[in-house]
């Protein structure tokens, strides 16, 4: 793979581009149509008002899973890219587990993460873009702190 | 006649019992659910690629910042596509939200609450390796150990938050 001439530009190519695209849109109307787009759906499930979020997350891994499933056992390689098809492997370290804690601190305050704050903005909700701010804002924090040795 | 009031009443409890758990019923969860798998899937498919919604905050920044972090190869041969798949999210809510003829929506969380949980999930997301959709939806359906280890902790503490947060009395 590491030889491959256009492997780094595989990444940016038109076609990619475009089935990400496809893939995004459909992907931000699951956000849109399960309602994780609006904070105060995902408060009530934090504060056990209302479990939907279960379903969401458990359809979405189901989904992906099999997907996943296919592409290891069936097929090779993506078409588009030359990538072979794996799966979401991270290294489990302490990162994971203090990255996990303060995420889950600031879910439960904004009950707001990414790709549903995303589809925030596309629903119409405004006032998100403090949350989209906010979110940059501690990006660019952690990055530049890790950045300086 | 007599079979039907024989059925009625079962139907009726199991609705009273799921009223409890799922006020708004289950049907837009499942459906929503399964679309935001099939949204990775057409890109998994079609690239290799298994996408997080939160890389691309730190990716972008490589457009605009000079910090080390954010320009390692793997963020900036991918930013481009992230910006794509970030537009994708947002146009596709905007369009479902178009053609079922709903006005735009607001939060009343207070701004406060999105921009400081904003700025916890910004670090928290980043430090940890992923968010929701990369460790929630791609590493627990890669049934990742550090994906399921970062999920269970990430839900506990947000769980645990939100409560707290609720106890003391603000709302929403």
């Amino acid at each position: 793979m590491t030889s491959r001439p256009n492997a780094d530009n595989a990444e940016g190519s038109p076609l990619v581009l475009l089935v990400v695209l496809l893939g995004g849109l459909v992907f931000g109307v699951g956000l849109a149509v399960s309602e994780m787009a609006k904070p105060e759906v995902v408060l009530d499930f934090l504060q056990f008002d209302d479990f939907g979020l279960l379903f969401v997350m458990g359809g979405a891994a189901v989904v992906s899973g099999l997907a996943f499933l296919v592409g290891t056992r069936l097929l090779d390689r993506a078409p588009l890219t030359g990538r072979a098809y794996g799966r979401r492997l991270k290294d489990l370290d302490q990162n994971v587990v203090v990255g996990g804690v303060v995420f889950g601190v600031g879910w439960g305050i904004s009950g707001i993460c990414p790709g549903a704050a995303y589809a925030s903005l596309g629903i119409g909700n405004v006032p998100i873009l403090w949350g989209v701010a906010g979110m940059f804002l501690g990006a660019y924090g952690q990055g530049y702190w890790r950045s300086r040795d | 006649m007599v079979g039907a009031e024989l059925l009625a009443p079962e139907p009726a409890a199991v609705l009273a019992v799921s009223g409890d758990l799922f006020p708004r019923g289950v049907s837009q969860y499942l459906v929503g659910g399964v679309l935001i798998g099939l949204g990775t899937a057409v890109i998994y498919f079609g690239t290799g690629i298994t996408a997080g919604a939160s890389t691309f905050l730190e990716s972008t920044l490589s457009y605009v910042s000079s910090v080390e972090r954010f320009n390692q190869g793997t963020y900036v041969r991918s930013r481009d596509w992230r910006v794509v798949f970030t537009l994708g999210i947002v146009a596709g809510a905007a369009a479902y939200t178009l053609a079922v003829g709903n006005t735009a929506w607001t939060t009343d969380v207070q701004w406060w609450r999105l921009f400081g949980g904003g700025v916890l999930v910004g670090v928290g997301t980043r430090v940890g390796k992923g968010c929701t959709s990369g460790h929630g939806v791609c590493g627990v359906g890669s049934l990742s150990d550090a994906s399921l280890v970062n999920v269970a902790t990430f839900l506990a503490l947000a769980v645990g938050t939100a409560q707290l947060v609720q106890a003391l009395g603000v709302s929403p």
